[in-house]
């Protein structure tokens, strides 16, 4: 530490940088010194600040400004100034698409979004539903476990930081490939296999610790995601609309209820907005914070208490930024200052300099506010659960943040300056998908072997072996789960019936296809959407609202921060076309690591509703005889598929989404659903037509014969890339002899064709475009497939 | 005794995380149910104004020792003498997966003897290891000691879920023959795992999920008054919660799991 730069105050651990007359250089050196994570012209800003204060800072103060302004808590990219070369400037990416598709729907049911920490819409009989989805990428790639653990954990605050209590999980992962050459990985990365088994304990032990149902998710596979796992942890919860309270004052009461504060995650949203070197794990091991699911299983039950009997004023959770982000952003919520007594927070251990005190990230800690005269009330709820509760300040009237350390004051800023980061402007580079050559094959002479060995593709492969270590069935509410059928097939979509006194149920389901962003970006956003939709919709989901999730590299390299803009482009399109708003949202950038970018990801996770329970669909097949429809054009899009992944190939005709005719389509599926005209319905997706056709048969334990000669197909000559493309928007559906009028009445004009039966013998028997026997195999055989690549234990 | 008389009292602790659905199971079938968090009870010191106690699943405390030991330690220490007291009522006692391993480390299962000092059986790690959730049938083996199964008839087959890392039954390697068949005499032997059309599941994984000792998923005590499984009947309560209800153009109001509440109500009501 430059002693002439850092000065030590003599009374209380705190620093003292003397910023007024330092030079750039000298900027620099404060900046690194302290880990602040300020680029020159944001250190110059609060030079100038300081200069007009006529003062030097704290540490303390640098590190609020810091952790105020860093890309993890202010999102500088998606709500800064982005100039495309060669073309406009947008101002927010936000603005112009994700909140625009919301602001023009106008959906009269969405209730909160975007502006809460969590989107909230309405249910039924005044209660709302929240949801939110977060990524943990960084944490869980220095410690899997404790990473993802924490991931779930923090975005189960954020429910309870809207007053809703939390009702499910769902988690949605992405692992380099499971068998990885160990020479080749760099110094610093840990083996995909050893992230996967860390990821996913993490996630089924804080759910299943806290009690909370993980139904939904999904696991993906790719190269890219080696130096870069990818762990979305997202959660819905249940609240009573009209005990939405957020109506805090100047004068109330700073609650700080939960765990004690350490010095674990210390820094952890500098670290989350910078790459991933080898030496992350030195440096950022701190960075990481420890799980503790039954204190949060004790502060939900408090929280739900004080919410019921409306003794608080406002909450939010403390999460990203520790007391930092928390307290000033409740502050600059309701208008007001805010004054901190930080000697007053319940530690851990002594030692902790003010500074580390207001960074924390230990887990397990909400914030509220409360009246003067609630106070004793409030903190009776806490001392009956068992949970530390203190009154660590209050809200004043002066718009700045005060804080206090021993009766010292230690930092004293303009809440203006605070909240009001100098806007960055970045340059994007769009470039227009690489138009290489579609790759040319002859037809293979044995299709059912591909179509053996696509089952066993880890993206398509069961991944029972991890879902039954989360606890889906607590809480009793689970109606539709992950596995369906007698042998476990895979879900479109969970669905849940929260209320007891309500047959409506709550479907939550997901879309992402980032092998697609190879080729497109704007087509992956779309194929998303239709994706998550479409998932929806397939078990009888309707009024659906969206979430976003980028994970993304560094947005400073012009050529990803194109991708970005054109995925953000799609959303805007796709969400107005479908009349589905966003919600809530949330983007991790910066996700390099030696081994290369992640392939940029876009997590669409679709919540809907099902107004009566009774007519939820699942996709397995259900009789004998009955007749098997496809819905939808197949169009020869293999770009991006598994298809080509078997071939070793990527391709360039990645699935487009048509969007008008979708919509027609997933308004019929839900009147079919409605009128109880559907047996089963199952969404084609990784795979295709003969994927989506060997899950429902081997989920059943029937068989089936199709006929691929009334597949509707455009400019497709090869039975292989009819059953493998992967065109959005499709469904498979089995429908009984007596609904099969009044379904293909209601179907007319919807690309909805009778390609085959449900037979009892359990084969599933495929006649090509000719004539001749494509695929005939036992569904048998395909389920073992099916079920090997991933489940170590499981011999059902 | 009339159904809306009863009082259950469903006890919980941090971490204890299936009290809601124990409850509303409870109260679908006209009783009066509550859950109390332990530090009311010690406070209040009216556990006899009940007459069913139940403990329900979870993590109790975490469970960061043996699964359950840690509440059962806390209730003997701050209400031994109620604990006491409500057992030499016969009051019934139910525990549910977390709830039964808590009744096993308090030494009231399977309570050759009485109350064990020490816990006379354990419920350890599944073998093979690993937290595992899914439905699972289970045969009814009790000839009528146990309270809470005297709504299913012997030898039936019924379904539940189950949800746990910690589920195997074992008792000590060298008294395991003995102690079976003390447990058999004495009908305490209740619930088995087993296949779909009741055949025995003999030891083999998957139809026995955990590696428990000679199947066994649920056992009473001597008197039959307390009872404790690994499987959660709470989660079985309506046909929705089945989870092959859509294959099924008809369905009964409730699943199997109703059965146990309904076992205790009617026993109460009879007396």
């Amino acid at each position: 530490m430059n002693p002439n730069l850092l000065i030590k105050r003599q009374t209380n651990p705190v620093i003292e940088a003397q910023l007024a007359n330092a030079t750039q250089s000298q900027l620099s050196e404060i900046n690194s010194e302290l880990a602040l994570g300020l680029s020159a012209e944001e250190l110059e800003v609060i030079q100038a600040y300081f200069k007009k204060e006529n003062r030097n800072p704290t540490d303390v103060e640098l590190q609020a400004i810091g952790q105020a302004w860093s890309e993890h808590c202010c999102h500088k990219t998606f709500k800064g100034k982005i100039k495309i070369e060669g073309s406009q400037t947008i101002n927010s990416l936000f603005k112009t698409y994700i909140a625009k598709a919301t602001n023009q729907i106008k959906a009269p049911w969405c209730v909160s979004v975007f502006e809460d920490n969590a989107g909230i819409v309405k249910f039924d009989k005044g209660q709302g539903i929240a949801a939110k989805v977060e990524t943990h990428n960084h944490p869980s790639a220095v410690e899997p476990f404790g990473g993802a653990a924490t991931g779930v954990g923090g975005v189960i605050r954020d429910i309870l930081g809207v007053w809703a209590d939390p009702i499910a999980c769902t988690d949605v992962l992405g692992f380099g490939p499971l068998d990885y050459d160990y020479n080749k990985l760099p110094a610093g990365i840990k083996h995909p296999k050893y992230v996967y088994m860390g990821v996913t304990a993490g996630i089924s032990t804080y759910g299943n610790n806290m009690g909370i149902p993980t139904v939904n998710g999904a696991i993906y596979f790719d190269e890219s995601y080696t130096g870069n796992v990818t762990v979305y942890c997202g959660c819905v919860g249940l609240l009573p609309l009209s005990k939405y309270a957020k109506n805090a004052q100047v004068g109330h009461i700073i609650v700080l209820a939960g765990g004690k504060t350490g010095r674990d995650g210390i820094h952890g949203v500098t670290f989350a907005s910078a790459e991933l070197t080898e030496k992350s794990e030195e440096i950022a091991r701190p960075a990481v914070q420890i799980a503790n699911p039954i204190e949060e299983e004790k502060l939900k039950r408090a929280i739900i208490e004080i919410r019921d009997r409306q003794l608080g004023s406002a909450i939010t959770d403390i999460g990203g930024g520790g007391l930092s982000s928390a307290v000033g952003e409740t502050a600059e919520r309701f208008g007001c200052g805010v004054k901190v007594n930080l000697e007053t927070v319940p530690l851990k251990y002594q030692g902790l300099a003010p500074w580390e005190i207001y960074l924390s990230e230990s887990q397990e800690r909400m914030l509220l506010t409360c009246t003067p005269e609630n106070l004793e009330n409030v903190l009776a709820v806490f001392a009956k659960e068992d949970v530390t509760a203190t009154a660590i300040g209050k809200l004043i009237s002066q718009r700045r943040l005060k804080l206090s350390y021993n009766t010292e004051l230690v930092s004293d800023l303009d809440m203006e300056l605070l909240f009001n980061p100098p806007q960055s402007t970045k340059t994007a580079l769009i470039q227009t998908p690489k138009r290489t050559e579609e790759p040319q094959f002859p037809q293979p002479t044995n299709l059912t072997e591909a179509l053996i060995e696509l089952l066993g593709a880890p993206n398509i492969a069961s991944k029972e072996s991890v879902i039954r270590t989360y606890d889906h069935e607590v809480k009793g509410n689970t109606l539709l789960k992950p596995l369906q059928g007698d042998y476990a097939g895979p879900n479109d979509a969970a669905v849940l019936k929260p209320l007891d006194q309500s047959l409506k149920g709550l479907v939550i389901s997901c879309g992402m296809n980032p092998n697609y962003g190879k080729i497109d970006p704007y087509w992956m956003a779309a194929s998303a959407i239709d994706e998550a939709i479409r998932n929806n919709i397939a078990v009888g989901g309707r009024r659906i609202a969206l979430l976003d999730n980028f994970t993304w590299g560094n947005p400073e390299k012009p050529e990803r921060l194109g991708a970005l803009v054109r995925a953000c482009e799609a959303c805007y399109d796709y969400a107005t076309l479908f009349k589905t708003p966003f919600i809530s949202g949330k983007d991790s950038l910066y996700n390099e690591s030696p081994l290369g970018p992640i392939t940029p990801t876009l997590l669409i996770t679709a919540v809907g509703i099902i107004p009566n329970i009774e007519h939820t669909t699942s996709m397995d097949l259900k009789k004998q005889d009955n007749t098997l429809y496809l819905i939808g054009k197949t169009y020869p899009e293999l770009g991006g598929s598994e298809y080509y992944k078997l071939k070793g190939t990527l391709g360039t005709s990645v699935p487009k989404v048509r969007g008008g005719k979708a919509k027609r389509t997933f308004k019929a599926i839900t009147k079919a659903i409605d009128h109880g005209l559907i047996k089963a319905c199952h969404d084609l997706s990784e795979g295709g037509l003969a994927v989506a056709a060997a899950e429902m048969a081997l989920a059943s334990g029937l068989g089936l014969t199709l006929d691929l000669q009334k597949v509707p197909a455009k400019d497709l000559e090869q039975d292989d890339f009819v059953l493998f493309s992967e065109s959005n928007s499709r469904f498979l559906i089995e429908v009984a002899d007596a609904d099969k009028a009044e379904f293909e009445t209601l179907m007319q004009g919807k690309g909805c064709v009778k390609i085959g039966k449900v037979t009892k013998e359990p084969q599933l028997h495929i006649k090509g475009l000719n004539g001749k026997i494509a695929v005939d195999v036992s569904v048998d055989m395909l389920r073992q497939s099916w079920k090997k690549t991933l489940n170590h234990k499981e011999t059902e | 005794m009339n159904p809306e008389d009863i009082k259950v009292c469903i006890l919980r602790a941090g971490g204890t995380n299936c009290d809601a659905e124990t409850q509303r199971a409870f109260q679908e079938l006209g009783v009066q149910a509550q859950t109390l968090q332990i530090s009311e009870l010690v406070k209040h010191r009216n556990l006899l104004d009940y007459d069913v106690l139940v403990f329900p699943g979870g993590f109790s405390y975490g469970d960061y020792v043996r699964s359950g030991a840690i509440f059962a330690r806390h209730l003997f220490a701050h209400l031994g003498k109620e604990m006491q007291s409500f057992i030499d009522k016969g009051r019934p006692i139910l525990g549910i997966c977390n709830g039964f391993q808590i009744l096993v480390e308090y030494g009231l299962l399977p309570g050759f003897e009485g109350i064990s000092p020490i816990p006379e059986a354990t419920l350890t790690t599944n073998e093979p290891a690993g937290f595992k959730c899914k439905w699972v049938y289970l045969k009814q083996e009790n000839q009528g000691k146990c309270v809470f199964t005297s709504a299913i008839p012997m030898g039936k087959t019924i379904r539940l879920p189950i949800a746990h890392g910690e589920g195997r039954l074992l008792f000590p390697k060298e008294k395991e023959d003995v102690l079976l068949k003390r447990l058999i005499d004495a009908d305490m032997l209740v619930f088995r795992y087993c296949t779909k059309d009741g055949q025995s599941a003999d030891g083999l994984y998957p139809t026995n999920p955990n590696g428990s000792f000679h199947d066994i998923a649920g056992i009473c005590n001597r008197e039959g008054n307390i009872f404790g499984l690994m499987p959660h009947p709470e989660r079985a309560l309506y046909w929705w919660k089945q989870p092959d209800w859509t294959r099924h153009n008809q369905m009964l109001q409730y699943g199997d799991g109703k059965l146990i509440f309904q076992s205790i109500i009617d026993k109460l009501t009879k007396h």
